[in-house]
């Protein structure tokens, strides 16, 4: 293990691979929380896709393949694309779910007629503009790397600066209206800088899946916090440890393409934080659930003890048949009589027989009437 | 050569109008980008399938598929119901993961064979002729021309047979399950449908462009019709345009022809976006622009006639009210009265402006409106 890790930082090609996995899951995990809070999870996806002509038309042009110049295009095209999805919304009644489709699917189509182009001129290699697909981190140049950071140094520091503006508009658009805010400069800017996160990655993890790197990190957040602060953090931290881990993993194993070895990482993590994340997790939902019926289980057992007592004698003590108190009980009687026993509220009797005891008398009365005055305040 | 051509453009037609079909059904529903989980999580299942067949043509790769296709929305929906993560998070997670799996168990295990990542998303249509279906050594034509011809009978059936049910719970989905129609069934038959139709299609089109000719031809027929029926034709008709045309530009640029259909799908899309005749952007600003001038009319002739029972000397003041209290600007005012001259709301008297009885009738109108 220390070995490994010495050989991270001596080995240059791993260096640069790790900190641009590290500097990529940060910057998409940071704005993947906003998309994920205002329910945008999937324009990310769409956005991705529509970069791919861009790219290939960046290299159409210019006949470049320097990084930047790509890029660019990438972001111009994820742009136009947003610009065209705002279009249709605003202007027709087709919903965002099948606008968000059509720019996803028709901008691709278009990239591929592109692309299956630029791989016929003689100057292309195939390799060039492939990794732009599923991504391959190993092509991650130190050059590269700088574009990465300061991209994303610009985009964190734009997010720090307009922090309140934006937190408003997340939570609240009417309140951030009346104070002053502009929603549709929020609302570019934040689209701004998600179309930013998606550029910087898609050398690493490529347009197909590059959406993941948004949604995922902020999905599995969410589930342990409820402060804004806290998730956006988390979601960070969650982007940099699974484009960390995938991409070292696809550099080190062959023909392991980056951007599903990432996802993997990342859905590793959504799964383990829906489960388990502290109060939202699944896993304490069921513990909940359980402990709740539980004591319906016994509290309705304790009352029923009672109400035959009264019923059938006079006396309070009277021992009970378990097939009778089963009849009318909650199920899972075994348990039941066992839990009040454990509580020193019931006793058996020869021939499965149970019956309330002094201290189980006193806890169904008070039990009874609390819900009788439930019932009377209720009228 | 001319079979082959035809081969291909028959072979996309049918792929664009059976994508068509249940696409039509999930734009109405506002459940698209399920084609788009489903079409890239059934990558997992071929994979799966292949593994167990070692036989890229069988047809357990199909079974697998829609296996898988349903799994995603099982998933995705198991993942809503827990109220942990909206709808849109649960798709963007789903899908990604299972087609990762996917691409991952082809890239590790399948090396040498004919089976990669780039041909699910892309398909090759230009090599679908040379795949050919034998029986008894008769040539029967290319294999995939059967595969979506099956799924095209299935989907037409199957929306022939419940079209009634598939139509109540599309627009009333509340009804259809008081009126005990399983709006829930049908909503798993249709994610079934759009499942062995992304299967039958992505050999052809590849995935990502099922998607696109599942969502664009029903979403520019949306803006086209306000009736079902009408729907559904039309967005075949612009399916089958959307594959011509697409060969043809392939032909031309001798380009991917699954990308060229996509291309020219969202080209007839944007045309129809524009220029759809009630519900197109253009239409959309002519009858804004008309309400603009409309109201201004109103306002204008309801002043007049105001002033007419109060003081008849007002009149001759009515451009600079206008421009006082309703903030006009003395250029729009005057092109407003040009307007509502030429019209016959009103006429010039010397300097008065004075209602017809046209115009008369037309303020008395917009008063009652209102």
């Amino acid at each position: 293990m220390i070995e490994f890790i010495i050989t991270l930082f001596s080995d240059h090609t791993l260096r640069i691979v790790a900190l641009g996995a590290i500097t990529i899951g940060i910057t998409a995990g940071s704005l993947g929380a906003f998309a994920v809070l205002r329910q945008q999870s999937l324009l990310g996806d769409a956005i991705a896709h529509a970069t791919l002509p861009g790219v290939c038309l960046a290299f159409l042009i210019t006949q470049s393949k320097s990084s930047l110049i790509l890029l660019i295009g990438a972001a111009l095209a994820g742009w136009i694309g947003t610009l065209f999805l705002m279009l249709i919304t605003r202007n027709t009644r087709i919903k965002k779910d099948a606008a968000l489709g059509i720019i996803l699917s028709v901008f691709f189509g278009f990239g591929l007629v592109l692309l299956t182009i630029v791989q016929k001129l003689p100057t292309a290699t195939k390799a060039g503009l492939n990794k732009f697909l599923f991504g391959n981190a190993a092509t991650l140049l130190q050059e590269d790397l700088t574009i990465i950071a300061t991209l994303s140094a610009v985009v964190l520091m734009t997010l720090l600066l307009l922090w309140k503006e934006v937190k408003v508009c997340v939570f609240d658009e009417g309140f951030a209206k009346s104070i002053g805010i502009k929603i549709t400069f929020v609302d570019i800017l934040l689209t701004t800088l998600i179309v930013i996160a998606i550029v910087i990655g898609l050398q690493t993890v490529g347009v197909v899946l590059m959406s993941a790197m948004l949604v995922a990190p902020a999905a599995a957040a969410r589930q342990w916090t409820d402060n804004l602060s806290v998730m956006v953090l988390l979601s960070a931290a969650f982007g940099a440890l699974s484009g960390l881990s995938g991409a070292i993993t696809s550099s080190l194993v062959s023909n392991l393409p980056t951007g599903p070895t990432i996802v993997i990482f990342l859905s590793t993590l959504v799964v383990i934080s829906l489960c388990f994340a502290p109060r939202r997790g699944i896993m304490w939902d069921i513990i909940r659930y359980n402990k709740s019926r539980k004591q319906i289980q016994t509290t309705t057992m304790l009352k029923n003890l009672l109400l035959f007592s009264e019923i059938n004698t006079n006396d309070p003590f009277h021992p009970h048949d378990i097939a009778a108190l089963d009849a009318i009980g909650r199920g899972a009687i075994d348990q039941t009589m066992q839990e009040l026993k454990n509580k020193g509220w019931a006793q058996q009797f020869k021939d499965k027989r149970w019956a309330l005891t002094p201290v189980g008398l006193k806890e169904a009365r008070s039990l009874t009437e609390e819900y009788e005055k439930g019932l009377i305040t209720e009228n | 050569m001319l079979t082959t051509q035809f081969e291909i453009m028959l072979l996309a037609s049918l792929t664009a109008v059976t994508c068509a079909l249940p696409g039509v059904f999930l734009i109405l529903r506002r459940v698209a980008l399920m084609s788009d989980a489903i079409s890239h999580a059934i990558l997992l299942g071929i994979v799966l399938a292949f593994f167990i067949t070692k036989n890229l043509s069988s047809p357990l790769l199909i079974v697998g598929a829609t296996l898988v296709g349903i799994l995603t929305v099982s998933l995705t929906e198991l993942i809503i119901r827990t109220h942990k993560l909206k709808k849109d998070a649960a798709i963007g997670l789903v899908f990604p993961l299972l087609f990762s799996i996917g691409v991952v168990l082809i890239n590790k295990y399948t090396g040498d064979v004919h089976i990669d990542a780039d041909c699910v998303l892309f398909g090759e249509l230009a090599f679908a002729p040379f795949n050919r279906l034998y029986i008894n050594d008769i040539d029967l034509g290319p294999q995939g021309i059967w595969v979506i011809s099956a799924a095209l009978m299935l989907n037409i059936t199957f929306i022939f047979f419940f079209y009634k049910e598939l139509k109540l719970s599309t627009f009333d989905a509340g009804l259809a399950a008081a009126l005990g129609f399983f709006p829930g069934l049908i909503h798993y038959a249709l994610m079934t449908l759009v499942s062995i139709t992304a299967v039958s299609a992505f050999e052809s089109v590849g995935s990502i462009l099922v998607v696109a000719l599942m969502i664009a031809p029903p979403a520019g027929a949306y803006l086209l019709t306000n009736r079902l029926s009408h729907m559904i034709f039309i967005s075949a008709g612009i399916g089958i345009i959307s594959a011509i045309g697409g060969y043809g530009m392939a032909y031309a640029f001798n380009a991917n022809i699954a990308g060229s259909m996509a291309t020219i799908s969202g080209v007839i899309f944007i045309l129809i976006l524009f220029f759809a005749p009630e519900r197109g952007i253009l239409a959309n600003m002519v009858v804004r622009k008309w309400h603009k001038w409309d109201f201004a009319a109103s306002t204008l002739t309801v002043h007049l006639l105001q002033a007419e029972i109060e003081d008849a000397d007002y009149t001759e003041h009515i451009v600079s009210h206008m421009i006082r209290h309703m903030k006009w600007t003395p250029e729009y005012t005057s092109e407003v009265i040009a307007q509502c001259i030429q019209e016959e709301f009103i006429e010039k008297h010397g300097s008065k402006l004075v209602l017809t009885p046209y115009g008369r009738e037309k303020a008395n109108l917009s008063l009652v409106k209102n």
